[in-house]
């Protein structure tokens, strides 16, 4: 039974007081003004609502939590706007629906069926993790709503011919590790190690990687991997130090690889640590310390190198408004995952922004999904998204550039500098 | 004595009679009243379980939210895994920290025939039960030897080699991905591929070994069981078998699980090993804890409440903290589980019975 | 599987004896729990985390690191005392999967706290001393490695001090050998929950500060050390402090030899494969037949059980 006493009491009301305040909701944040007049004055139209299920607790937390502070800074720049614009001049107003996944894949089940028949959104964004987007096909394709993942596995948008309502707006690991072993090659390193995380992201990555150095003719001579939260790597780096790599790739996120770097410079290898997109944010230079993230190396999507584009580049003004705003909303550094979703959303708004009023809610999302699988030219933060019936990415290799750490911050290398 | 036998004022003297007849379990008189206790127990039961079957039966009637059937389901998928724990724990008296694993292998053996063998749905859900069976089996006879923590460490060691496992043997499994594309099941023409289809026939499966159990439960098997969950060497003194009777027990929750598994990949159509780590083995022993370890009614009561708190605080918490998120479910649901742990250990079923009784005492 | 010298063997030993301090660290503390209150303490490694994302806090304040590990060190405790009187006392005769559930419930609760609190991203803390790693006969240390095992075994000698030589902790010890007879004695059973509580949180914080510039410190980064840590309390017999040190430093070093000589992927399954031989082993007996061996009474119920669980 319940032994009540005054410690318990006392233990109650501090406890209650550290909740209260450690339970405040993450600060209101201020959203850019709106920017046209006309778009106050226009007639309002019927209300519109996009759904984003990622997964913003439990095991992919890191990824998930950067992608829902995406959508909800849409939100709140759809809220200050009023909505978008529509075909016909209407003002439409758009309710963001954002739901957490847990990182598994039956809730994520249950919260696409929630969002599909009772809050009848028009397409859904998100699907944190590769199986919980895999999951996910199935419904969305029964379902005949528009499915846009932030994840990473080719998996999710192939074979084309049963993906017709799936895109992806996630750099496939086909076109960042091309880069990471054209390098090596043009460096003259012919044997490299593979190291990779041990999920979805990573085997992509070390499958692309081996497709990549089979078709340069470069070497694997070892393949490592490790788990996304392991904290020591010191047997595997130990492993590829005795072995005869000249260079190595790793397919990784953080905090495994920044743990992975520290471990690399406290080992003492010297060989060149080419990682890849996965490393895409500051905050790796802050976790694997400048000190040891000097001289890193991975490819990326633009988003990285903003600064460093020339001032035509198409992307460079989606880029910096974006690293702005979120920097501005979230009090964090951007991140790659958390572009992913604004692409998705921004894709979405667009397509929106193209239908015609009057249709039913299945004709609408058919048009919707029409609209995005041609969408072309369309510059976001992954890269320049042209769409098509079999493409359901709509990027390529062109989008992404090799970038060095050097001093704490990143410096763009075009070819000419390798 | 255990617990599970609260004597009723109108009867006790009837059963304390009983006891002192035990002895002699060829008395005549002993055998017409047990037999008429049983009857009252079974008539009991019969109710309980006529009334869930009907309740059961016409929820997909009103409930016309796609949302929470697919919740209903899933809830029907974690009651057929929990009521093997609940037999295992409550009543064989063994804990298990690894109990997704068997579930993992049914849904792995189902998935690996049925994608990569094209083997027909049901012919692989018999063999993931026999192959879940069989590991069960094995594991069995080293594990028992194991006492109280030493048990449950080692099951969570097997769990948690096994989830590695799916994910190392790539070939096979998919790897860390998954595997997609597992097939409906079909009888016939017929293709559960529809939510109310599939809440049917896991419900109806949940039902059926919802009976079995009950009746194991009030056999002289579940008398032997529970005497041995009371006390090892005084039912060995009465002739318990513990060896044999806790390995039935063990491959009995493993064929549920490797059902149950079978049953979530044909309605998910895919399969990843994430789904059958050590977190979820725990939540299966939180929804057993919570529903009443040692009865059967609590694995669907418990299963129920565990999913449905999530459900409920995603709707609720919005209103009362803006802005609120996963995370605040989170630490939310862990509050209310603390909170159910302290104020009814002895689980939600027995937990509602006893505030009943108290009242009606009262 | 490359050539290995001797220098390769030397770093596979060497880092996972440092890996093992930790575990060491965290078995501590759950050895200190269960032996004293026979409760199994699954939220043991959430006390390593936020030890390490206090501290963190504090140096973002500006506090030096001394002063910041200091205060981490105190507010864990006040946390690990609040804890115990909050969840373990109302439920103190529950039955024992009671209250393993009530920790799983405190482990899930903290983390969601820590989620909302710091986010999902992981801060790092400066080492505590700056320079490269020492070079060990081929082997990298790095100095923070250093730090952890001189820490795990200053750690050690003051538990030994205060155990053997303190009165408090006599007392300690005599609950754990006999809880009823202590209370006879006039030891209060509830202050000796509290205190070992109180131990274990300071025991889990430590070790979550002095590991977190090598190993960077996030939200979830308690839930594998918790694991890891039981493990290696199990492989010491749960209620043996020095066993706890012998299971923690060798589930560290089969861990890295695993990994290193067999197979990465593996890693973690070679630690509990390890675990499952150690628990067979000390079980003093291997599978032969469906036997028909009685349960002996007092064996593997472990000394320090609580009275309350009699066995024939």
């Amino acid at each position: 039974m319940v032994k009540w006493n005054r410690s318990v009491c006392l233990s109650l009301v501090c406890l209650a007081a550290l909740l209260l305040a450690s339970c405040t909701p993450a600060a209101a944040p201020q959203a850019t003004a709106p920017t046209a007049a006309a778009r106050a004055e226009a007639k309002v139209g019927e209300a519109f609502a996009i759904g984003v299920l990622v997964a913003s607790t439990g095991g992919a937390a890191a990824l998930g939590e950067p992608e829902r502070d995406a959508a909800r800074l849409v939100q709140s720049q759809l809220e200050a706007q009023g909505g978008i614009i529509g075909a016909a001049g209407l003002r439409h107003p758009i309710k963001v629906v954002i739901y957490d996944t847990g990182s598994t894949a039956d809730t994520a089940i249950t919260l696409a069926k929630k969002l599909i028949n009772d809050d009848k959104v028009v397409a859904i964004v998100g699907g944190t993790t590769s199986p919980e987007s895999l999951a996910l096909v199935p419904i969305v394709q029964e379902a005949k709503i528009p499915f846009i993942s932030a994840a990473s596995s080719s998996q999710i948008v192939e074979p084309v011919a049963d993906r017709f309502w799936v895109f992806k707006t996630a750099q496939n690991n086909r076109h960042t590790a091309p880069q990471q072993v054209e390098y090596a090659k043009a460096k003259g390193l012919t044997k490299i190690a593979n190291l990779y995380v041990n999920n979805s992201y990573g085997e992509d990555g070390r499958n692309a990687i081996r497709d990549a150095t089979k078709a340069a003719g470069v070497e694997i001579v070892i393949e490592e991997t490790f788990e996304a939260a392991d904290t020591n790597m010191m047997a595997q780096l130990t492993k590829v130090k005795a072995s005869s790599a000249q260079a190595v790739l790793v397919t990784a996120i953080p905090p495994a690889a920044a743990i992975l770097t520290k471990q690399y410079r406290e080992l003492g290898l010297k060989i060149p640590l080419i990682q890849n997109h996965g490393i895409g944010m500051k905050s790796f230079i802050t976790q694997a310390g400048p000190e040891n993230a000097e001289g890193v190396l991975f490819p990326m999507g633009k988003l990285v190198a903003a600064q460093a584009l020339p001032d035509n580049d198409p992307q460079k003004a989606v880029l910096l408004n974006f690293i702005k705003e979120y920097e501005a909303f979230t009090k964090n550094p951007t991140s790659t995952f958390a572009g992913h979703v604004w692409d998705g959303m921004q894709l979405t708004l667009k397509a929106l922004e193209k239908m015609p009023t009057g249709l039913k809610l299945e004709e609408q999302r058919a048009k919707i999904r029409d609209s995005i699988e041609n969408t072309k030219a369309f510059p976001g933060t992954g890269g320049i998204f042209n769409l098509s019936a079999q493409d359901h990415v709509g990027l390529s290799a062109n989008d992404i550039v090799l970038v060095k750490i050097a001093d704490g911050n990143w410096v763009y290398m075009p070819r000419e500098k390798w | 004595m255990s617990k599970h036998w609260p004597p009723r004022r109108q009867t006790s003297r009837v059963l304390e009679t009983l006891e002192v007849l035990r002895q002699n379990q060829t008395n005549q008189a002993f055998r017409v009243l047990e037999t008429l206790k049983v009857l009252r127990k079974v008539s009991r039961n019969a109710l309980a379980f006529l009334t869930f079957a009907l309740v059961v039966g016409t929820l997909p009637l009103w409930l016309h939210s796609p949302y929470l059937l697919s919740t209903a389901i899933f809830i029907g998928i974690f009651t057929i895994v929990t009521l093997g724990l609940c037999l295992l724990m409550g009543y064989a008296g063994q804990v298990s920290l690894g109990h997704a694993a068997f579930w993992g292998i049914g849904a792995y053996t189902s998935a690996i025939l049925t994608v990569k063998l094209g083997v027909s749905p049901w012919l692989a859900m018999i063999i993931g039960v026999a192959v879940t069976s069989g590991v069960a089996y094995l594991i069995a006879i080293p594990i028992f030897r194991l006492r109280e923590h030493y048990l449950a460490m080692a099951t969570l060691g097997l769990g948690i080699i096994v989830t590695l496992a799916f994910g190392e043997f790539r070939e096979l499994t998919g790897g860390p991905s998954g595997l997609p594309g597992v097939p409906r099941l079909t009888v016939g023409s017929f293709i559960f591929d529809g939510d109310v289809e599939y809440y049917y026939l896991v419900w109806g499966v949940v039902l059926l070994l919802i009976g079995l159990s009950l009746n194991i439960v009030n056999s002289r098997v579940g008398r032997a069981l529970r005497a041995l969950h009371a006390s090892e060497a005084a039912a060995a003194s009465i002739g318990v078998d513990a060896s044999r009777l806790k390995l039935q027990v063990l491959v009995l929750s493993a064929a549920y699980a490797s059902v149950a598994g079978s049953l979530y990949v044909h309605y998910m159509q895919f399969v990843s090993p994430h789904a059958f780590d050590f977190g979820v083995s725990v939540r299966l022993v939180v929804m057993a804890a919570v529903g009443g370890l040692a009865s059967v009614w609590g694995a669907p009561f418990g299963a129920a409440a565990v999913m449905l708190v999530t459900v409920l605080l995603r709707e609720a918490l919005p209103l009362v903290i803006p802005n609120a998120s996963g995370e605040h479910i989170t630490i939310f649901y862990g509050l209310v589980l603390i909170l159910i742990m302290i104020f009814m250990p002895e689980g939600l079923t027995r937990g509602v019975i006893e505030s009943f009784r108290r009242n009606a005492r009262s | 599987m490359p050539n290995y010298d001797l220098s390769n063997y030397l770093q596979f030993i060497l880092s996972g004896l440092s890996t093992g301090s930790i575990y060491v660290l965290v078995a501590l503390g759950v050895v200190t729990i269960y032996s004293v209150t026979g409760i199994v303490n699954l939220a043991q490694g959430e006390y390593c985390m936020l030890g390490a994302m206090l501290a963190v806090t504090f140096i973002r304040w500006g506090l030096p690191l001394g002063l910041a590990a200091a205060a981490a060190i105190i507010g864990v405790t006040a946390i690990g005392v609040l804890i115990e009187r909050l969840t373990v006392q109302p439920a103190r005769s529950a039955s024992s999967i009671t209250l393993i559930m009530i920790t799983v419930g405190v482990s899930i609760v903290v983390r969601g706290v820590a989620l909302l609190a710091w986010g999902t991203a992981p801060f790092s803390l400066p080492a505590f001393t700056k320079g490269p790693p020492l070079d060990v006969l081929g082997a990298a240390v790095s100095l923070q490695r250093l730090w952890i095992l001189g820490t795990a075994v200053v750690t050690l000698l003051l538990l030994y001090f205060l155990l053997e030589r303190t009165l408090l902790g006599k007392a300690v010890r005599a609950c754990a050998i006999n809880r009823q007879a202590a209370g006879l004695m006039g030891i209060a059973a509830s202050q000796m929950s509290a205190l070992v509580f109180a131990l274990s949180a300071a025991l889990g914080a430590v070790g979550g500060i002095v590991i977190a510039p090598l190993m960077l410190a996030s939200y979830d980064m308690g839930l594998m050390l918790g694991l890891k840590g039981f493990v290696a309390a199990v492989i010491g017999g749960l209620t043996s402090l020095p066993g706890a040190v012998i299971g923690g430093l060798l589930l560290g070093v089969i861990e890295s030899l695993g990994a290193g000589l067999i197979s990465s992927g593996f890693k973690d399954a070679i630690a509990f494969l390890v675990l499952l031989l150690v628990i067979f082993a000390r079980s003093g007996r291997f599978p032969n037949r469906l036997g028909r061996r009685p349960a002996r009474a007092g064996e593997l119920a472990g000394r320090g059980a609580r009275p309350t669980e009699t066995r024939p």
